[in-house]
């Protein structure tokens, strides 16, 4: 089947099986292998990229129920050469060891920031309808879809300060 | 091939003297922009073109053999292109330096989860499908011992002792004698096992997930039956190992062996499940820990014993007492070990084998001597520090136990721990817990390569970095011999056509590969004193420009044409006059909650030894990542199998819970003390990789006990546990 949707600003055409993920999609048709598989079930958010802005598990919906739907993945952030400021704070922080993670927790990072502005409250913010502070136990809790085996998390969320002071 | 340099004696402090300034630093690594930008390409992230998809198709029996594979029960379903059954395929994972293929089976089928066959499709999706609809019928044995406890097949291995132990806990004042459990884990790396196996002619190129590529294209290469000079295995850039990327394993060989049968490329990406099933797992451990002190806290006898799993057929045996044989002193020492044969995944590396569970029991153990004893923890430790090594009678090379100890608990602030449960904040009670690390130090065998010409360095080794920074200290290493700044040194990794490394593996890595480096650089210094006409003593080198005995010149200058070396580094004498070991204390701040027994770890300090530091950032990294493995095997993972079968039950990342960012707090401090480890290597370096791990999850333990008066000997500490050791204690 086909589905037509719009990625890091690029219209693209997929011709794929009815049971592609969109994970899939991206990584095996596309190319943009810059997202990750670590679990395929949800579980792990390796895959995390953003959909119509708002930052979704790649590996837990079907490519064939994104027509027209707009997708950024970690290759629409920025480029080795420039970086978004997230991106170079993981560099700069060492938010990362193996690097199989970094593209979910970027990713994530980016859309749990624009939660965090927009006021949506998490498990731990003080109120449901205030909206919450930019504390270490909030983007922790934000960030827990976001597995590191490496573990470098105080690493990461050292760099989602820093990235969210410089803006 | 370069004559091999063996670390027979102390080398002189060279590092120290190098003028670039470079080496230690906490340089960000270069790989780094390719990495945050998802331009890192991994095993599964190449997809050459004709591609076709692999799954892998697991027994559902414990023990038996295949009667047969059905394989029109899906020759009409659409892209399935072939089913892939072989003798070669291999049964479970090489284990860590193997460097021969690990056993294959034929038709053999030793635990549930067994890779038995390979379902080719033109796409991932019609391979699954196949895969999980292909119907296999079984002959099987009834009867498979699956449960480690009561197993008939066991093996004693040959007890290490020395002195009269009865005579020891005669005299003895205080005693300790208990029981620890710690249940199996997994190494569970964000990145799945992965292959991409392409033949070019008669040659295989793999792409693969893979940590130690020198033993990896052997083991392969004996798995396939061909040469391994028809090989080659590319890994730049790996998702994290381990242990559990040690050796060859199911998706590779499949992999190869179905490219070779269809010819064209072919890519298997094991499923998570798979990895939980077919990767090698940490085996689950009994222990009993005796100590037997005096009144003042000197210790008298240090017995652990352990029981521990494998599947038949494999050799590796987790080191359980490997620290305990030589963290402290006693007149009487006795350690035991015996082995289950039991009909589950095999058993191997994961992060630190032996220590990472030993050193849970064996610290804990410590901590409730003290207590026994009504003395410090950290006194208790001081105090028992031998002069030798308790069992090799060897002298230690540098050993900085003590002044970790000692700066830790400064910084810790440990003098203002106060008894057992008499801190509380609200629901929440308050504890602090000390712990030794340890986890001694290898050099194994590892050759590399430096080309120096006036754009700069390159260097080469078939390394590999799995997270642990390889890329940035190498560049280091190189920068710092060749007096260039770190950005006109590049360094090319995980390909086995470059020369043959130690691999990642034991912590040993950056070390024993750093070492390959550091020497073909020296080669490198001694040419270029030469030709500027000084003493390699008097040469000092700095971006760019060489001095020594009153002469100048830019190293463009000196340079006709590129300078090529090549080193090779092995053990030698220094490794059996001392023992080499990382050590360190870890600390440990937790709260308890008094009415859901839940855990929270609040802080974490841990100081270190580790000889000198090659790049103060990564090797931060790879500390905490290890402490957090500790809060993990503390308080969460458990690898759970059904008794009936064997079969692992927790084989996701649901529910197999590794820590996440809500468990472990901002406050994770790490502190190097300054140290040159002359015995180890010509860098006087340490490996950092594991120790972090060793001894952490104790620090937990211990912090619980402080803040609640309860000790959990089965682990993972979970809140039912504590709930239920906390209702007892107030009945
Ligand atoms: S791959 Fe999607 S959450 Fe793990
Ligand atoms: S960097 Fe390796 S899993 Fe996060």
């Amino acid at each position: 089947m086909q589905t037509t949707l719009t990625v890091n600003g690029e219209e693209r055409r997929l011709d794929h099986d009815v049971r592609t993920s969109l994970l899939d999609a991206l990584r095996d048709h596309l190319g943009l292998t810059g997202t990750k598989k670590g679990c395929d079930h949800g579980q792990c958010g390796a895959c995390t990229i953003l959909l119509n802005g708002k930052r979704i598990n790649a590996c837990l919906t079907l490519a064939a129920m994104h027509e027209g739907d707009e997708v950024t993945t970690i290759e629409g952030l920025g480029t080795p050469e420039a970086m978004s400021p997230l991106q170079s704070a993981f560099v700069t922080c060492d938010g990362y060891q193996c690097g199989f993670c970094t593209a979910g927790q970027i990713m994530s990072a980016t859309g749990m920031l624009a939660e965090l502005k927009e006021g949506m409250p998490s498990h731990v913010s003080p109120s449901l309808s205030e909206g919450s502070e930019m504390t270490d136990p909030e983007v922790a809790e934000r960030m827990s879809g976001n597995l590191c085996r490496c573990s470098a998390y105080p690493f990461i969320r050292e760099a989602i300060a820093m990235a969210s002071e410089d803006k | 091939m370069t004559r091999t340099f063996r670390m027979d004696e102390a080398q002189p402090r060279l590092l120290d003297d190098t003028a670039q300034g470079v080496i230690g630093t906490p340089m960000d690594r270069p790989e780094g922009p390719l990495k945050v930008t998802g331009k890192a390409a991994y095993a599964a992230d190449n997809l050459p073109e004709g591609l076709a998809h692999g799954a892998l198709v697991r027994a559902t029996i414990t023990r038996g053999r295949i009667a047969g594979i059905d394989e029109d029960s899906i020759a009409d379903l659409p892209g399935v292109i072939a089913v892939i059954r072989d003798d070669r395929f291999v049964r479970n994972p090489a284990q860590g330096m193997a460097d021969e293929a690990p056993v294959q089976p034929g038709d053999r089928i030793d635990y549930h989860g067994q890779p038995i066959a390979l379902v080719v499709g033109e796409s991932y999706e019609a391979a699954r499908d196949g895969a999980l609809r292909l119907k296999v019928r079984y002959d099987e044995d009834a009867g498979a011992e699956v449960d480690p406890a009561t197993a008939s097949e066991t093996e004693d291995g040959d007890p290490t002792e020395s002195g009269d132990w009865d005579k020891a806990v005669a005299g003895a004042t205080v005693s300790v004698d208990v029981t620890y459990t710690t249940p199996a884990q997994v190494s569970a790396a964000m990145e799945p096992h992965a292959a991409v196996a392409e033949w070019k002619a008669d040659r295989l190129v793999l792409r693969g997930s893979q940590q130690m590529l020198r033993f990896n294209r052997n083991e392969i290469a004996d798995s396939l039956g061909i040469d391994p000079e028809d090989v080659q295995i590319l890994s730049p850039y790996i998702g994290g190992g381990f242990g559990s990327k040690l050796g060859i394993g199911s998706e590779a060989v499949s992999a190869a062996i179905a490219a070779r049968e269809l010819g064209r490329p072919v890519r298997v990406v094991m499923t998570r499940q798979t990895v939980f099933d077919a990767v090698l797992r940490r085996t689950e451990t009994e222990q009993r820990v005796r100590f037997a002190a005096d009144g003042e806290g000197r210790l008298l006898a240090i017995g652990h014993d352990d029981r521990i799993s494998n599947l038949r057929d494999e050799e590796f045996a987790e080191p359980v007492s490997s620290a305990s044989q030589f963290l402290y002193g006693a007149d009487a020492l006795l350690f035991r070990q015996t082995v289950a044969r039991v009909h589950r995944t095999p058993a191997g590396s994961v992060r630190a084998p032996g220590e990472a569970v030993g050193m849970i029991a064996f610290e804990s153990a410590m901590d409730e001597l003290a207590e026994a004893l009504e003395m410090c923890p950290v006194q208790l430790r001081l105090k028992n520090i031998p002069e030798k090594h308790p069992v090799t009678g060897q002298d230690f090379s540098a050993r900085a136990l003590a002044e970790c100890l000692k700066t830790g608990a400064d910084r810790f602030g440990w003098p203002g721990r106060t008894v057992p449960g008499s801190r509380r904040e609200g629901d929440w009670m308050i504890g602090l817990g000390v712990a030794s690390a340890a986890r001694p130090n290898m050099l194994v065998k590892a050759a590399a390569r430096v080309r120096l010409s006036a754009e700069g360095a390159v260097v080469e080794t078939d390394m590999t970095d799995i997270g642990t920074g390889t890329y940035a200290i190498f560049a280091q290493i190189a920068a710092e011999m060749l007096g260039l700044p770190t950005g006109k040194v590049s360094v090319r990794l995980g390909d086995t056509d470059l020369p043959g490394a130690s691999g990642s593996g034991g912590s040993f890595g950056a070390s024993s590969s750093g070492s390959a480096v550091f020497l073909a650089a020296r080669k490198i210094r001694e040419t270029l004193a030469g030709k500027l006409g000084c003493s390699p003593e008097d040469l000092t080198l700095r971006d760019g420009i060489a001095r020594g005995a009153n002469h100048e010149a830019a190293l463009s200058d000196l340079l006709d044409g590129e300078l090529v070396e090549e080193a090779e580094i092995e053990e030698g004498k220094t490794a059996e006059s001392h023992f080499s070991s990382g050590f360190g204390a870890h600390f440990a701040e937790v709260a308890v909650n008094a009415w859901t027994g839940e855990v929270r770890v609040r802080r974490m300090l841990g100081v270190f030894g580790i000889g000198r530091v090659l790049n103060e950032k990564t090797a931060r990294s790879q500390a905490v990542g290890g402490m957090v493995w500790g809060v993990g095997s503390a308080l969460h993972e458990d690898l759970v199998h059904d008794p009936r079968t064997g079969h692992v039950v927790t084989r996701d990342l649901a529910n197999y819970h590794v820590a996440a960012h809500a468990d472990i707090p901002a406050d994770m401090q790490v502190e190097f003390l300054e140290e040159r480890d002359d015995q180890a290597n010509p860098m006087q370096s340490k490996g950092v990789g594991e120790l972090g791990i060793s001894g952490s999850g104790a620090a937990i333990l211990n912090a619980i006990h402080n803040a609640c008066g309860v000790r959990i000997r089965d682990l993972p500490a979970t809140p039912d546990k504590l709930v239920a050791a906390l209702e007892a204690a107030t009945e």
